[in-house]
Formats: structure tokens, C-alpha cells, sequence
């Protein structure tokens, strides 16, 4: 069967309708990041202008900050993005239609990407304006570090919603809390040798730690690391495939056990 | 005349529980096919199933000649579903609602078909109200809007005039009927009102503990179990 891009749109419009309508859903996509930015970044300029004053450290952690926004905005932009289907019992309505679910899905991933696009957008902006730290110059290979950072928080959104319809919607929490499973030993704001040995190898086996160490090279350094980045894409197109298998599989399980007509009661 | 659809030896089961027990018949254009039976005997998890919705544990689906399970998408351009109990998205409106499933049905003139419909079904006062705003019958007929923007072939209804004032149980009766008769649309429906329903089906299919005790024309029937009435005919093998 053909993918549709009519039903891919129409997954799309069904989410920005929703945001249209809804302030406390653009307070959610606008309002943490701002106010994650601004504490943080202030709290930096205080600390390197009365503690540390050699270094980069201002813009290590906003860049930090802002890469960590854009893989928590994908990753929610998925697994929430779900959730609103599941919470207005339109699961349902949507599959009892020819949408399939590679259409679905890819009807998330692309508004994840804009919900992920508008929260680095402002990020960014307030960056500039407030601390005149400029994202975009830091080179080309940035976006092959974000192109990575959203891989794998689909991966994570993908694991959120097999869970939830393998558990059912007590597993709805996953949307908020899987992705900080990863944080400490993504090290998101610290070198991983910073970790205890146990974390070290840990975060091997953590996409986005490579990406943070690549970073934190480029910021202070103005160097990447491409077999870092390699790594990455490697561990994280794994993950993506380990992600998709586990959420097809529950998908059937949930068609099988007769979970669609009641999911979200 | 081939049927346009053809249930074959439908089993499921939910781990040790049986729910559905073999349960096979045809459907043509035209015909209503009404589906009775208690509470949990099973007719709404055979809607489902017939939406590929549930699984079937065993057994065969064939719509237009051709394997459900194979052309689940391709098949589902032509067949709608509308039930009293599952709404829309209330936090959109009337018409973004349509709009979403226009776009997933690949509707073309989509803003035309809408009008249309929301004419068809009186609630076109209300397409830019929110759908939270609507009453329970009037979230009925936006469900049954929604249905027929593919101008389906097959349409199942799983209680479609529970709920409703009497004025629009009459009303959405009489549009099934003519709907069929003249657009040839097949209807399967399950509902509780059996005297409304005796008005519009011309099949039945009795099931109880998910087993099948009677399916035919209603003529057949009433002729078999000697009864006048679907309500008889409901209390004689049902109870």
C-alpha cells in the first residue's frame, strides 16, 4: 500500500487544530523553555563571573540546554501527541479509517519536528539576545548533531507509546519521565569522565552522550569529533529500529486483546 | 449477486474466555443487517472486528471479493463506522473535526462534501462550534456526518439512535432506510430498540455468549421460530 500524504497531512492537522485552541498547550511548548534558559543561563553568568572566570561556560551549558529542549520537545512531540489521541478516545475513529500506521506515526514524527523547531526557535533567539551566544554560527555540523538528538528521542516516544498500549494508560507518566532515564548518562551538562565508572560505561551504550561530548568540542574547542558523531547515528539507528519493533508488536497486542475500543475510558 | 461481504468461521477469544464462537454470514448492497443479541454477547466486538479494530483469533473476512486482512486500507476507503459512544476530538471543531477526516479519507471538494452533509443531518449551525458544545444527539449525527464523507459502501452503526430524542430516531431511521434503498449502501447495525429496528432491518443475526442462534431475512425467521415480531422473535430465542 502507497503512503498517503493527504492522511499524513491530515494526522498533522488534526494536532494543530488542537494547539490552536489551546494556551496551555503553547505555554507548555513556549513558556518551560524560556524560563529553563533564562535560570540557567543567569545562574552560569553568575558563577563564571564570580567563581570561574576562564572558559566557555555560559555557552556550554545553553548550548547543552538548548540541544536537551530539542530532543525533550521531539520526544514528548511523539509520545504526547499520542497521549491527545488517547485522551480524546480518537484512536478509534482513527483506525477504523484507511490511516495506517506508518502514516500515523510519520504524522508525529513531522509535528514533533515542528514543536521541536519552535522551542529551539525561541530558545535560540533568547540565546542571542540574552547571553550572545549564536547557535547557527557554531558550524554546519550542529545539525548533524540535532538530526541525531531527534532520531533518538523519536526512539524514546516510540518506547513511551508501545508502552502505554501494552500497560494501558497508567504507563502514560513514561511520556515525561523515559526520556530523564537518559539524562544523567547522556551527560548532558558534564564531561562522562566526570561519572563514576559504573555511569562511564553506561553511557557508552548512550547516543546522546556522544553528542553532548561532541558539543561541549565544538563550543570550547571549535572541533567535532566525527567518529563521536558515527557512534551516535550508530547506537541511535539502532535504538530507532529496536524502538519501531517493540511498538509494532504492541500495537498488534492491543489489536488482539481488544484494547483500542477501550483505551482512554 | 456476490455479497459485498463475507464472514467465514469468526472465532475470538480473550485468553480463556470465549467471546465470539464461528460466526459466519453474507451481506449484499442494500441490506440491513441488524445484530442482537444481550449485553456481552458479543456484537460489538464483532463490529470491531469487522473494522480490524480487534483481532480475530481465527476465521475469514472478505470484503468486495477481496481478503480484509490483506487490503485492510484499500477496503477501509469504502467502509464507515459510527457509534453513540465514541466522540470526536470535543477540543476541536465541528468542521476542523471533519476536515481531519476528510483529509484521512482523501476526500476530494472536501469543504462541499461538508456543507452537504452537515445540511443532510441539521447541524449546519453548527460548523464552527466546538464539539465539546453539542449534545449527545447531536454528537450522534456528527459521528454519522463523519461516516458518510467516503460515501461508504458499508456502513456499520454500533448503537446509532441510543440517546436520540424520538423526532431524530425517526428522522436518522428513515435516512438509513432511503440511504440504502437508493444509494444502495449495506447497513449492519446493532441496536436495543428493537422496534425501530424491526422498521429498518431486512436481516437479523441473533448471538448470545457469542454464539450464532439465528441469521436470515426477517421473513425466514419470523416464518421459522412462528413469531410476528422482532421482540418476540428476541424473547423466544434470547431468553
Amino acid at each position: 500500500m502507497k503512503l498517503s500524504f493527504k492522511r499524513i497531512w491530515g494526522i498533522i492537522l488534526r494536532h494543530l487544530y488542537l494547539l490552536k485552541h489551546s494556551f496551555s498547550r503553547w505555554i507548555d511548548l513556549l513558556y518551560w523553555p524560556t524560563v529553563d534558559l533564562l535560570l540557567w543561563g543567569f545562574i552560569t553568568i553568575y558563577l563564571q563571573k564570580d567563581f570561574y572566570p576562564e572558559g566557555k561556560w555560559v555557552f556550554q551549558f545553553i548550548g547543552a540546554l538548548i540541544f536537551w529542549n530539542i530532543l525533550i520537545r521531539a520526544q514528548q512531540g511523539l509520545a504526547v501527541g499520542f497521549l491527545e489521541d488517547i485522551w480524546a478516545r480518537n484512536l478509534l475513529h482513527l483506525f477504523v479509517s484507511p490511516l495506517t500506521i506508518t502514516e500515523y506515526l510519520l504524522g508525529l514524527f513531522i509535528f514533533s519536528l515542528f514543536k521541536a523547531f519552535i522551542a529551539s526557535l525561541l530558545m535560540a533567539i533568547i540565546a542571542t539576545f540574552a547571553f550572545n551566544f549564536k547557535i547557527w554560527l557554531q558550524g554546519i555540523d550542529i545539525f548533524l548533531m540535532v538530526f541525531n538528538l531527534i532520531f533518538f528521542a523519536w526512539s524514546i516516544g516510540l518506547l513511551t507509546m508501545a508502552f502505554i498500549l501494552f500497560f494501558g494508560q497508567e504507563a502514560e507518566i513514561l511520556a515525561w519521565a523515559l526520556a530523564l532515564f537518559f539524562l544523567p548518562f547522556s551527560a548532558v551538562f558534564y564531561p562522562v569522565d566526570v561519572l563514576p565508572k559504573f555511569f562511564q560505561y553506561m553511557a557508552q551504550f548512550v547516543p546522546t552522550s556522544y553528542i553532548f561530548e561532541t558539543m561541549r568540542k565544538v563550543l570550547l574547542e571549535g572541533e567535532v569529533s566525527y567518529v563521536l558523531i558515527l557512534k551516535a547515528y550508530f547506537l541511535t539507528i539502532i535504538y530507532f529500529f529496536i524502538s519501531v519493533v517493540i511498538f509494532i508488536l504492541s500495537f498488534n497486542f492491543a489489536k488482539k486483546m481488544g484494547k483500542f475500543t477501550k483505551i482512554g475510558e | 449477486m456476490k455479497p459485498i461481504l463475507k464472514v467465514e468461521n469468526v472465532y475470538k477469544n480473550f485468553g480463556s474466555k470465549i467471546v465470539l464462537k464461528n460466526v459466519s454470514f453474507e451481506l449484499y448492497p442494500s441490506d440491513i443487517l441488524g445484530i442482537i443479541g444481550p449485553n456481552g454477547a458479543g456484537k460489538s466486538t464483532l463490529l470491531y472486528i469487522l473494522l480490524n479494530i480487534i483481532t480475530p483469533t481465527s476465521g475469514k473476512i472478505f470484503y468486495f471479493g477481496k481478503d480484509f486482512f490483506k487490503n485492510r486500507s484499500e477496503i477501509l476507503k469504502k467502509v464507515s463506522f459510527a457509534s453513540q459512544y465514541v466522540s470526536l476530538p470535543y477540543s476541536l471543531t465541528v468542521e476542523e473535526n471533519l476536515k481531519v477526516f476528510a483529509n484521512l479519507y482523501e476526500i476530494k471538494k472536501a469543504d462541499k462534501k461538508i456543507t452537504e452533509l452537515l445540511d443532510l443531518f441539521r447541524l449546519k449551525d453548527k460548523k464552527k462550534v466546538l464539539t465539546r458544545a453539542l449534545s449527545s444527539g447531536e454528537m450522534m449525527r456528527l459521528n454519522l456526518v463523519r461516516a458518510f464523507l467516503n460515501d461508504p459502501l458499508i456502513l456499520l452503526l454500533d448503537e446509532p439512535t441510543a440517546g436520540l430524542d424520538p423526532e431524530y430516531v425517526k428522522y436518522i431511521s428513515e435516512l438509513l432506510k432511503y440511504l440504502s434503498k437508493d444509494k444502495q449502501l449495506a447497513i449492519i447495525l446493532t441496536s436495543h430498540q428493537l422496534g425501530e429496528l424491526e422498521k429498518i432491518i431486512n436481516k437479523a443475526l441473533l448471538i448470545k455468549n457469542g454464539i450464532t442462534l439465528a441469521y436470515g431475512t426477517l421473513t425466514e425467521l419470523f416464518k421459522k421460530f412462528k413469531v410476528n415480531s422482532l421482540e418476540e422473535l428476541y424473547f423466544k430465542i434470547l431468553t
